[in-house]
């Protein structure tokens, strides 16, 4: 175990704190020791200072917008009498973004309301739509973060014990005043939580604004371009310092202060089942509002593949044609992209699911020094922009360890692609890891050693089996995650890696979006696939399934 | 506390109320409530006692209106509810769980109702602190909820519920949440705090031995519908079925025939031999009855009406627990006080007697 121990915090060490830690260094030491040049040169530089306004702007409205989406949609589905089509339409919309890459609704969006959109052109005849720039942005990023807002909420909504409201109900409160002096303030830090959660998603999103944005920048876009563009590396260091910045502030209220908040109020055990509201005058607006949002939002996606079946996308609708998908592979080496990025996520998502399973397990089971600085840095990661680790990476490994060449052999491989891969998805899967984990009674645990196995043998026999799902969950997000990967990884990518989703940036940027809808499809396909896989494997040979037989 | 009278109690009247839900498993219909009547006069504690399922707890959630009968309809002070939404009926009800409003102090708890009726502050003030000293949490009106105990918790939701003098006080299930002994202790509380204020209260739980210390009237539910209803005495000493008397404590069955109707009651014939036994109802002689007999009704010595093999002999403090066999059946006899009598043991033989006037015949 000890050594597990001691390869898990150098991972952690080398691939996580020391690139972000590099770049704290690179921005404060010049040639001659400590400095603040750089940061007086960047802020000296208004196109930055812009990029904060835009980034937190963008963040701040996405958040919101998201935040009461989500709500909406959460308690709809939690306290309303809905058919169960809806449902099924809430449950698509909430799986979307998670199997998409995270740009396809800038595709949408610019196909559809663009210049050239299909209903801004013509259905409504409007020529010069501008859909470029701020608006874009927060549409495209409040449909693409939402579900995630309403995933969070339908949880806590849930744990909210149905007693309290029907203890207001009962001593007189109609259901509005139930909804805010009960069921409001016992979600507040929820709420908080949730707006926190897509803020920082906003402002470390990387592809949308790069496709979307125009010429609104944020930060994002700015430092890809200080480093792409200007070639200004250790200006691109230090605005990557204040986005660090940014994003863990609001890292730490989230988890620090709402997490434990949340817990607090809401006791979590739901003592019977809520009646739902049945009133046709309340629950007929509120499905169809619903219905339409989600039917909207599906849609936006639906058009990607469409898109790709047009022969000329704003001019030239019929007949429909495989031919992109064709040149896909005849012309642009479409076969290589999805190799080359269908490998590297195979690679990358077993060591993330293997690693985060060690990492949970080891913070959850055992007690041993540095648990705390595994815990702490594997979680953190959550907080810091791809973006950002992709100029760590630059600036760490380009040059080799602090620039002495060490290891400088990894820099432009496939290694240090998958290790971004692992790096990124690693957050997610320990944290689900943690949570799987804690839902094991100690007891049963302690019942094995009590009859005689070891601590291997405990795990293999009766942890393991009790994670399986939790496992392969795991393993397939990383998968997904890792296959439609983008921020990170444009800036570390070298010319002899293509992969898919650098290149539907680089097609959807020229505006090439027929074939970008080509290879968003194909993609789009490939994660479904997966999910897919993972769905019936579980349904199979899962645990949950036999446990429901026993029951 | 005389000033602290509830102004009005307010009756309750089922009239014929039924309940049907969907099976989740079959998809058919069945009835959880069925054809429940029943009249509550005002002032009184009445319990709906029964085993899970038996529809105690939707017939209190139909009074509060968190369901609505699909049959009958409910009278609360003569006044049909069943079109009224929870908010709008007089009635407050202590919650299993307690449902605390875990973002408001004790204080904040227990307004709320008043605060909803825009009852003046001045008035908020005195009424809350007067109940929470009916409840003995004076001094605790800061706290929050999760400083409480279970027992400080249940105290809490009881003074939420009074303090907007409902016409009807309901409790669903309060108390089993805590331990037997606070248990015991919250139920004398509870009736103590009925009484002084003189409320009629509708009180669902499993616990037959809270059911008999708390209630006026115990109404036994089984399957949806009324099994018995009547006072404590009433149900344990005539209980109409085999149902309701191993429901309410324990119970010994004697099957026999009646051999031949006698003043002011029946000879009944067994195979262990003749036993007389009192009974209101005629009945004709050759007919199969049971004996119901109560453990702590008999009693065990060298001669008697019927005699026994010991089968167990058990000491248990205040009393001797004895499982006997007549002719083929086990009867349980609870002898208390044993310290002076004779002790029989596993294997002697022995007579049980019993005065015909605790025997029941069903």
């Amino acid at each position: 175990m000890m050594t597990t121990i001691v390869v898990l915090i150098a991972f952690l060490t080398l691939f996580i704190l020391y690139p972000l830690a590099i770049l704290l260094v690179d921005s404060l030491y010049g040639g001659n020791g400590f400095t603040l040049d750089t940061f007086r040169r960047i802020f000296g530089m208004w196109t930055f200072r812009r990029a904060i306004t835009n980034t937190l702007k963008v963040g701040f409205v996405v958040g919101i917008l998201s935040t009461m989406i989500g709500l909406l949609f959460a308690y709809v589905e939690v306290y309303v009498r809905m058919r169960k089509v809806v449902g099924g339409l809430f449950r698509v919309v909430s799986m979307l973004p998670v199997v998409s890459p995270p740009f396809v609704l800038s595709l949408s969006m610019i196909m559809l309301f663009g210049r050239a959109g299909l209903i801004t052109r013509f259905l409504l005849g409007i020529y010069d739509n501008d859909i470029y720039g701020y608006w874009g942005i927060v549409i495209v990023q409040t449909m693409t973060f939402f579900p995630v807002c309403y995933m969070m909420l339908k949880g806590l909504l849930k744990n909210i014990d149905p007693s309290m409201e029907e203890a207001s109900r009962d001593m007189g409160a109609s259901r509005w005043k139930v909804f805010t002096t009960v069921t409001l303030p016992l979600l507040l830090p929820g709420l908080g939580n949730a707006f926190l959660v897509t803020f920082i998603e906003s402002i470390a999103d990387f592809a949308n604004p790069m496709i979307i944005g125009g010429s609104y920048d944020t930060l994002a876009t700015t430092i890809y371009l200080q480093i792409t563009g200007a070639m200004d590396k250790e200006g691109a260091a230090a605005m990557a310092v204040v986005l660090l910045c940014i994003t863990l502030a609001m890292f730490a209220v989230q988890k620090y202060y709402l997490e434990r908040k949340t817990a607090a109020t809401l006791t979590g055990k739901a003592s019977r089942v809520r009646m739902l509201i049945e009133d046709k005058s309340v629950t007929i607006p509120l499905t169809i509002l619903c219905s339409l949002g989600a039917i909207f939002v599906i849609l936006m996606y639906i058009c990607v593949p469409i898109g790709a079946l047009f022969p000329t996308w704003g001019y030239k609708f019929t007949p429909l044609t495989f031919k992109w998908f064709q040149q896909v592979f005849t012309r642009y080496r479409g076969l290589q992209a999805f190799r080359d990025s269908f490998v590297l996520s195979l690679i990358a998502a077993p060591i993330t699911a293997l690693l985060s399973m060690i990492i949970s397990y080891l913070v959850v089971k055992r007690n041993f020094r540095g648990k705390g600085f595994i815990e702490a840095v594997s979680i953190l990661a959550m907080a810091v922009p791809g973006t950002v680790l992709g100029v760590g990476y630059i600036r760490g490994f380009a040059n080799g360890l602090f620039h002495t060449g060490v290891l400088s052999g990894i820099y432009g491989t496939g290694l240090i692609l998958i290790i971004v891969f692992v790096v990124r998805s690693l957050p997610t899967g320990t944290r689900s890891g943690i949570s799987a984990l804690r839902q094991i009674d100690k007891s049963i645990e302690e019942s094995a050693y009590d009859m005689g196995a070891d601590s291997l043998k405990v795990f293999t026999s009766v942890t393991l089996p009790l994670i399986k799902d939790s496992f392969l969950s795991g393993l397939v997000t990383a998968f997904v995650r890792s296959i439609t990967a983008i921020s990170a990884i444009i800036l570390l990518v070298t010319p002899s890696y293509l992969l898919i989703t650098v290149q539907i940036n680089e097609f959807a940027e020229k505006g090439s979006f027929s074939i970008a809808c080509a290879f968003a499809t194909i993609l789009i396909l490939i994660t479904y696939g997966a999910v897919l896989l993972m769905n019936l494997f579980i349904k199979f040979f899962g645990t949950s399934r036999k446990q429901k037989e026993v029951k | 506390m005389a000033d602290m009278k509830v102004k009005q109690p307010k009756g309750v009247k089922l009239d014929h109320i039924s309940k049907i839900y969907k099976d989740p498993k079959t998809g058919k219909d069945f009835y959880a409530v069925h054809d429940v009547a029943l009249d509550i006069t005002p002032g009184s504690f009445v319990t709906l006692l029964g085993p899970s399922g038996c529809g105690k707890t939707t017939t209190l959630r139909m009074i509060a209106g968190f369901e609505s009968p699909d049959e009958g309809e409910i009278y609360l002070g003569g006044e049909p509810i069943n079109a009224l939404t929870p908010n709008k009926r007089d009635t407050a009800m202590v919650f299993q769980s307690y449902a605390l409003f875990p973002h408001y102090n004790v204080f904040d708890n227990v307004a709320y109702g008043l605060k909803l009726r825009k009852v003046p502050k001045n008035e908020i003030r005195d009424r809350v602190e007067k109940i929470l000293s009916l409840v003995e949490l004076s001094g605790m009106e800061q706290r929050m909820t999760n400083q409480l105990s279970g027992g400080q918790q249940q105290r809490v939701a009881l003074a939420r519920a009074l303090v907007v003098e409902p016409g009807v006080l309901l409790f669903d299930e309060p108390l089993s949440n805590l331990d037997a002994k606070l248990r015991v202790q919250m139920r004398t509380e509870i009736r103590r705090i009925q009484q002084a204020l003189g409320i009629t209260a509708v009180y669902v739980t499993h616990d037959q031995s809270e059911a008999m210390a708390i209630s006026d009237q115990i109404i036994l539910m089984k399957q949806g519908v009324i099994a018995q209803m009547g006072s404590p005495m009433e149900i344990y000493y005539k209980p109409n079925s085999e149902f309701v008397a191993d429901f309410i404590g324990e119970c010994n069955f004697l099957h026999g025939k009646v051999s031949e109707n006698a003043e002011k009651g029946a000879i009944v014939s067994l195979p262990a031999g003749k036993v007389a036994v009192r009974t209101e109802k005629k009945r004709t002689s050759g007919e199969a009855c049971e004996i119901v007999l109560r453990p702590e009704a008999i009693t065990i010595g060298d001669e008697g009406m019927l005699p026994c093999w010991v089968e167990l002999s058990c000491f248990m403090g205040s009393y001797q627990n004895y499982h006997v066999r007549v002719g083929e059946e086990l009867v349980k006899i609870t002898d208390n006080c044993p310290l002076n009598k004779k002790i029989f043991n596993t294997g002697d033989r022995a007579y049980i007697s019993f005065d015909p006037e605790c025997a029941h015949l069903l």
